[in-house]
């Protein structure tokens, strides 16, 4: 059916308006990642993430703050979450972190890890709060969950660090990171 | 610092409408970057569901979990073993339907490989999915189809784009 085909480039033609900043890389010894140092010359930033966790469970639930900000009550978020056979949702009020994903985790079969990709929209304004959004899950054959999160830092400094935890383990040898930039 | 984001390939129904279980394949992926996202803009001759294979493996080494609305209420559903990854919800027929997957960290030889999929249909609803093939293979091609004998309407793309970390 290739007479049905047209117009196929193998050629790569670059787009010029997004741009890689940083990698991380989990090493199974930490349970946080962090960017520093972001530059504020982009429009949007977002993350692209491949993860597992040490915790002894089949997932473990993964939090973003920016700037080193800890402080109960700047942070708010909704998730929703599919575990295969029913979806849920829930919400943070006034907490010191916001929803990113829920990753996959050391019960899992040796090779399972979580997608996702998570935006975080004009960063550097200092006039607007700063809102993200993901979409990552992992499927383990039987087992697995999707999960959709918003946040809310409470907060209009440019970000200029952000910081990804796993509270109850670490980010497993293989977990993966980049940071992009997209310009406005 | 350099761009990150190619278009690898793009293919377009042209001519006359592509029969759906036949599909299309995109081949010799390179493997240079970190990621890749297939966008589909498509229109169908009927509801129909679909499908990705990866290397061409027809085993049934293939799962996911969705995350779906629509309009009334929301759901979550398991494929477990399949011979290929599906979606939910329906392809768009009369109108033009967009589908996106983001191929995870797709030349690593040490994980199986996640895809995250958002698949939308103005008629039926919306959804999100995890699908994953149980193989540390990089991958190097994907086929796309249908779970029936219907058509991709000419005019109907399917593009590759690369993503590379630093």
């Amino acid at each position: 059916m290739l007479n049905n085909i047209a117009a196929f480039h193998p050629a790569a033609a670059a787009l010029n308006s997004y741009e890689s900043i940083a990698t991380a890389t989990g090493t199974g010894s930490s349970g946080t990642i962090s960017f520093s140092s972001i530059p504020a010359t982009y429009k949007h930033l977002q993350i692209r993430f491949l993860t597992r966790s040490t915790r002894s469970a089949s997932s473990s639930n993964i939090f973003i703050g920016f700037n080193s900000d800890t402080t109960t009550g700047n942070y708010y978020g909704h998730m929703l979450e599919g575990n295969g056979s029913a979806a849920s949702a829930a919400a943070k009020i006034g907490s010191s972190t916001s929803f990113m994903s829920a990753t996959s985790a050391a019960s899992n079969t040796s090779g399972i890890f979580s997608g996702g990709v998570i935006d975080v929209l004009d960063y550097a304004n200092t006039s607007k709060y700063k809102t993200s959004r993901g979409l990552s899950g992992y499927d383990a054959n039987g087992s697995g969950l999707m999960y959709l999160a918003s946040g809310l830092w409470m907060n209009t400094n440019a970000i200029s660090s952000i910081e990804i935890t796993d509270p109850l383990g670490n980010f497993a040898t293989g977990s993966q990171f980049a940071l992009y930039g997209i310009k406005g | 610092m350099p761009a990150t984001y190619d278009k690898i390939a793009t293919q377009t129904v042209t001519g006359s409408n592509l029969l759906g279980t036949t599909g299309i394949t995109f081949s010799s992926i390179p493997s240079t970057y970190t990621d890749f996202r297939l966008v589909q803009n498509l229109t169908l001759t009927a509801a129909a569901i679909g499908y990705i294979q990866i290397n061409g493996d027809t085993g049934a080494n293939y799962s996911r979990t969705s995350l779906a609305g629509n309009g009334s209420s929301a759901s979550s559903a398991r494929t477990t073993s399949a011979n290929q990854i599906g979606t939910d919800i329906a392809h768009e027929t009369s109108t033009i339907g967009t589908y996106t997957a983001d191929f995870m960290n797709y030349s690593n030889t040490t994980t199986n490989k996640t895809v995250l999929i958002r698949n939308n249909n103005t008629a039926f609803g919306t959804e999100a999915q995890v699908g994953l093939w149980r193989s540390n293979s990089a991958i190097n091609s994907i086929k796309l189809y249908l779970d029936r004998a219907e058509y991709y309407v000419v005019g109907s793309t399917f593009t590759l784009y690369g993503i590379k970390a630093a």
